[in-house]
């Protein structure tokens, strides 16, 4: 029974997400405050059976109903309960399910949170969320029913895919989710602006928290999915511009933009229609990487051949919101002019260089991903983009953005000279250099040309971003959280860069035939091979190494990497076993059995590569402490009520 | 400089510079983008002696073979219609096995061996990779074109 009630709640959660995008635009509209009063009693009852679908889903995984055919395809009796639950979201219809439920939960946020805002454009806010919803609804229902039975039921489930088996992949994707829903979010305020014709700052200013929001999560997702990869592929790296990987990075890269884009517009009330665009963008990026990774259509345009009603499904959805945002913004857009000018050493040219440089890398990304799917859509032959193509076209933008953080940090809104700062620049440059060759040439005797530079650009990013907090500090002004966040987001980039050049420089790896008792060196370190035991967990069983770690005779770690066999799949999966030690990664994988006694191992040592991943959270704690300022929080009622450049609320 | 000839200036700024970059990304492109051929484009010449491409196939039965205890395995990719001897060194992935679809990464060698730098068998074993199934498709004359099974 379960199943027919989550469905029933799914199409009941279709209807009113109907109601709540009906009333909420069309009651604005047409002024009519009791059609507005629906719209959040529809959000809750939206909310309520969206759960309840999800919560049967659940069950049925629990309890092991393999007449469910999602359960059977993607769950087995012998999977332990956690990754039971997580199953849930370990294929495309799940993975659609849990974005409604975040979708959700974001709408139940923002109509909580909205309770400040003006009633009309909190139920236009809605409304749009509510579209949203609807559509993926529909498309779940129509193409992709998770509850979907099976007759007769199977035995027992062709369970979960074994490499997604591990906690960090269990709950990667509802962070990476909760951020691409969150720009679902400033799109809605976004497109609520255009259609109430009130483009000032005010509406930048409700953005922004939500925006920020929403970013830090996707940079926690992408962070533990480049984390996953590292330790579970067992190929070491950390990013393979893989098009899945690629998926996430892309809304990433714009929604980066955008949240510096509103800062511009909230402040200063320029970059309007840019900003607008921004949102309608992201928003798009973070559908497209949602409907494209898990549809199976980066990995071949085929796969639109093999399923054609959703592949027509979601460009028709795609089309319907994206070509409905520009043309609100087409109509909208002689009501973004704006009068202010400003300085070439302004913040707000920093600013703009920042969005170009960005949407400049998000380009290069994008063509590199979509090339071998156009390629082989036109007959051109097949081809491949791999690194080779995106490092060197991302360091080309990125370079210049972050040496023109560190100027640009300094500079003031709307007037600005460089040489102003001249003295700061000189000073924290010069630092940064003393530091930077420090590091490369005190601690690393060797390195590429970029080294130095990675290495220069990274301590200055650190040192600049400090100054104002610390100039503040000293003068005994309060730092508001706004700066706040702003400051620890930039150094974790400052640490990032700093991480990035080490790892790319400094990383060493070689796989090496290992006898029992046979040892290799690689870098400063010894590796002895002590054999391999069989080993059994509760779904799997394979062999495990014993690898000990020495440096210069004194003992470092004993690494165990293993080989499992997962029973159901027969699939092998390597585990990886990683040790830090002295901000050096040691990862050892263990291949496999060559004869003669001796087996393939895999060593690589990478210098701070955890530290990639620790930059990317103290980005996101950045993030969420620039959302929660109280300047975001306090009432804004009685502003909201000024006239602004209010068009009136007939449109 | 009135504000109007600034502004001009910037966005003229920004016009070269993006250009600049994506000349610069196309010519990467160029150099960059790896292209892919089966057995049978191999046999045909039609794949470059010692420039690097990827191979792809299926991992013949009965072919891979080690000396025991090296590093060093040999096997043959082919599309049912041609073959093509691989060599690689290092560590497999765990996915590889006779019977499955593999792509390799690496260059021909003027006797015909083609010597991989990295062997790619992704993700799942349900997954073929999809150039893999194309081409093997195209060989077979089959209708039906569903890559992931």
């Amino acid at each position: 029974m379960l199943p027919e009630l989550g469905q029933f709640a799914l199409i009941l959660a279709l209807l009113l997400a109907g109601v709540q995008a009906f009333f909420g635009i069309a009651g604005p509209m047409l002024g009519r405050d009791r059609w507005i009063a629906v719209v959040s009693p529809a959000v809750a009852g939206q909310a309520v059976m969206v759960a309840t679908a999800v919560g049967c889903l659940i069950a049925s995984f629990v309890g092991n109903d393999f007449s469910v055919s999602y359960v059977a395809g993607n769950s087995n009796s012998a999977l332990p309960l956690f990754y039971r639950v997580t199953a849930l979201w370990g294929a495309h219809e799940g993975s659609l399910l849990l974005w409604i439920l975040l979708l959700a939960g974001w709408t139940v946020a923002v109509a909580v949170g909205s309770a400040r805002l003006p009633p009309r454009f909190a139920a236009r806010v809605l409304g749009v969320l509510g579209v949203v919803s609807f559509g993926f609804l529909l498309f779940t229902l129509a193409t992709s029913n998770p509850f979907l039975r099976l007759d007769p039921a199977m035995p027992d489930g062709r369970d979960l895919n074994p490499i997604l088996q591990d906690p960090a992949l269990a709950i990667h994707p509802p962070i990476l989710y909760t951020g691409y829903v969150g720009f679902a979010v400033a799109f809605a305020f976004a497109c609520a602006a255009m259609l109430e014709g009130r483009l000032d700052q005010t509406w930048a200013r409700w953005t922004r928290p939500w925006t920020t929001a929403a970013w830090s999560f996707l940079t926690c997702g992408i962070a533990l999915g480049s984390f996953w990869a590292y330790y579970e592929l067992g190929w070491g790296g950390f990013w393979f511009w893989d098009p899945v990987e690629n998926a996430s990075f892309m809304p990433w890269l714009v929604g980066t933009a955008l949240v510096h884009s509103l800062a511009v517009t909230e402040k200063r009330g320029l970059f309007k229609s840019w900003t607008l665009l921004l949102a309608i963008l992201a928003f798009s990026l973070s559908m497209l990487g949602t409907f494209l990774v898990r549809s199976g259509v980066l990995v071949s345009v085929h796969s639109f051949a093999a399923d054609p009603a959703r592949g027509i499904f979601i460009l028709a959805f795609l089309v319907i919101m994206i070509g409905g945002a520009l043309t609100l913004y087409a109509w909208r857009a002689p009501l973004l002019k704006s009068s202010a000018g400003f300085d070439l050493g302004a913040r707000e040219s920093f600013l703009l260089f920042n969005n170009v440089l960005l949407i400049t890398a998000a380009t290069t990304v994008f063509a590199g991903t979509m090339a071998p799917l156009i390629s082989d859509a036109l007959g051109l032959g097949t081809v491949s983009v791999g690194p080779p193509y995106f490092n060197p076209t991302f360091l080309l933008s990125m370079l210049p953005l972050t040496a023109l953080l560190s100027v640009g940090i300094h500079a003031n809104w709307k007037r600005g000279r460089l040489k102003d700062s001249q003295r700061l620049l000189l000073i924290t440059l010069v630092a940064a250099a003393l530091i930077a060759c420090g590091l490369v040439f005190g601690i690393y005797e060797h390195g590429h040309v970029l080294t130095p530079v990675g290495a220069l650009l990274g301590v200055w990013i650190l040192l600049s971003s400090f100054v104002e907090p610390i100039q503040r500090w000293l003068q005994g002004v309060r730092v508001p959280r706004g700066m706040l966040g702003m400051t620890i987001a930039h150094s974790g980039l400052g640490i990032l860069v700093i991480a990035l050049t080490t790892v790319q420089s400094f990383t060493r790896e070689h796989d090496v035939a290992l006898a029992p008792g046979g040892s290799t060196t690689l870098g400063s370190y010894q590796f002895r091979f002590d054999g391999v035991a069989p080993i059994e967990g509760p779904n799997y069983d394979g062999v495990g190494a014993n690898v000990t770690v020495t440096r210069a005779g004194a003992p470092v770690a004993v690494l165990t990497p293993q080989k499992r066999q997962y029973w159901v799949q027969h699939q092998l999966t390597t585990e990886t076993s990683i040790r830090m030690n002295h901000g050096n990664n040691i990862l050892v994988a263990l291949g496999e059995d060559l004869g003669a006694g001796r087996w393939s191992v895999r060593i690589q040592i990478r210098p701070l590569v955890s530290f990639i991943w620790l930059a990317a959270l103290i980005m996101a704690i950045g993030g969420a402490v620039a959302a929660s300022d109280r300047r975001y929080r306090t009432s804004r009622v009685t502003e909201a009520a000024v006239p602004g450049v209010t068009v009136g609320n007939s449109a | 400089m009135t504000p109007r000839q600034r502004r001009l200036g910037l966005v003229v700024g920004i016009i070269v510079g993006v250009s600049i970059a994506g000349g610069l990304a196309l010519s990467a492109f160029r150099k960059h983008v790896t292209f892919f051929f089966d057995p049978s484009q191999v046999a045909s010449g039609q794949a470059p002696v010692g420039e690097s491409f990827r191979l792809g196939g299926m991992v013949a039965n009965g072919t891979v073979q080690r000396a025991p205890g090296s590093l060093e395995v040999r096997f043959t990719v082919t599309d049912f219609a041609h073959d093509v001897p691989v060599s690689y060194t290092g560590v497999l992935p765990d996915l590889f096995r006779e019977g499955a679809g593999v792509v390799a990464q690496g260059h021909l060698r003027s006797d015909g061996t083609f010597v991989a730098d990295e062997v790619l068998a992704k993700h799942d074993e349900k997954y073929m990779p999809p150039a893999v199934a194309k081409s093997l498709k195209r060989r077979h004359g089959e209708a039906r074109s569903d890559p992931g099974s």
